[in-house]
């Protein structure tokens, strides 16, 4: 028997017209197209979907958790970014 | 730096954050018992799915009518959905999948131990789905809140669809008990072989289980066996009363002070020796898994050749 297993792919999920694909989680296939009948099968039994993205895992890049304090620390230091930063004095309406 | 911690320092960072409730992901650092303990339980927890498909399985060719075998079909078929999610998120630990399915079937992974009872006539369908989904999703709702984000959120999804298999398992029990004194006695029958094996669903008892105790700090597990089995009987009891079936338990009585069912003892032999392979279908199950792997091998082999010769058109 051979040892060669099928390919892993991420699933992602567009719940309804209007909405962004979200990732649901991972199956196995031997091509894309087995990949999109089986995510049919396994995370959409009842009706969570009306479209399917499969991309083969390991074309996924994802940035490291250890460096996670590094790369957003500079979002945190830039609260002026956020509305409530500013002071609107009372009155002030449409704002 | 993270990078630059002692194995202690991450220790101590990640009891921190699951004090938190901050979830753990797939490429966080973790403590290797951590990511075992996960591998083991959630690994049994896919096998469970997939094993508990055979029971089952067993009625659908038999079930009464149509409306009972499309229903039957389609929670054999989300079982199989779950053994999935579940498959997925230990490999999202670096558990290889096929060696994972090849230990359930060289006996060195476990599943849980009410599949190796058999399912004698149509009434067990109703048992099943009443009781053993019944306390199966007593024990997976704490489990959509686990510190795992992946086993987390394959929890939340199968318990979204493990509620419709304890519905269809109680409708198939409350129809055969208001039927004739035939179909009664098979409620009846089904619900005191079930029973006890349902109870033993929950684990041996607190003191004897020299898992429960890391898991709670870690957050994987958020209640103790005892506590999910007293849940389960204080909610079933009532609803057997209300069907009129009776729990095969001489000692079940309701504690007024308490407000809690006190039930009698559990056969933990029996428990030890179904869980030790010698239970009546043990073999049986084990024996149809391999094969149906073994028997679908040049299927899934035939694709993956089918899948590379399509490749390798295109790219000529």
């Amino acid at each position: 028997m051979s040892k060669k297993e099928w390919p892993l792919w991420e699933v992602f999920i567009r719940s309804k017209a209007g909405l962004n694909h979200k990732h649901v989680g991972s199956l196995r296939a031997a091509d894309a197209e087995m990949a999109i009948d089986n995510a049919r099968d396994v995370y959409t039994r009842r009706s969570e979907g009306i479209s399917i993205w499969v991309v083969p895992s390991a074309q996924i890049t994802a940035s490291d958790p250890t460096d996670a304090d590094a790369l957003f620390e500079p979002a945190n230091t830039k609260i002026y970014r956020h509305p409530t930063f500013y002071d609107v004095p009372d009155g002030i309406s449409h704002m | 730096m993270v990078k630059d911690l002692s194995i202690q320092e991450l220790e101590e960072r990640f009891q921190e954050k699951i004090n938190k409730d901050i979830k753990i992901e797939p490429n966080d650092w973790m403590p290797d018992d951590y990511r075992q303990t996960l591998i083991r339980q959630i690994s049994q927890h896919a096998h469970s799915e997939i094993v508990g498909m055979l029971p089952e399985g067993n009625w659908i060719t038999r079930a009464p009518n149509l409306r009972r075998k499309a229903v039957l079909l389609a929670k054999v078929q989300d079982e199989a959905g779950h053994g999935l999610y579940l498959y997925s998120a230990a490999e999202t630990l670096g558990a290889d999948r096929e060696e994972t399915i090849d230990d359930l079937h060289s006996g060195k992974a476990k599943y849980s131990s009410i599949f190796n009872y058999p399912t004698l006539t149509w009434a067990d369908m109703g048992a099943i789905g009443w009781l053993v989904d019944g306390a199966a999703i007593m024990n997976q709702v704490p489990l959509c809140r686990c510190s795992y984000g992946p086993y987390a959120r394959a929890m939340v999804r199968v318990c979204k669809e493990e509620s419709f298999h304890q519905r269809q398992g109680f409708e198939i029990m409350a129809h055969l008990a208001q039927g004739s004194p035939e179909q009664k006695a098979m409620a009846q029958d089904a619900l005191n072989r079930f029973w006890w094996p349902a109870l033993m669903m929950f684990g041996p008892n607190d003191a004897e289980s020299k898992h429960t105790l890391q898991s709670m700090k870690w957050k994987i597990k958020r209640h103790t066996n005892d506590e999910l089995r007293q849940q389960f009987v204080d909610v079933t009891v009532p609803q057997a009363e209300m069907i009129g079936l009776t729990i095969p338990d001489k000692d079940l009585k309701f504690n007024e002070k308490t407000g809690h069912y006190e039930f009698g003892e559990i056969n933990w032999d029996e428990f030890w020796n179904v869980v030790k392979g010698n239970g009546p279908c043990n073999k049986d199950r084990v024996e149809t898994r391999r094969k149906a792997k073994e028997n679908g091998a040049w299927v899934r082999e035939a694709a993956l050749a089918y899948s590379e010769k399509r490749q390798n058109r295109k790219s000529a």
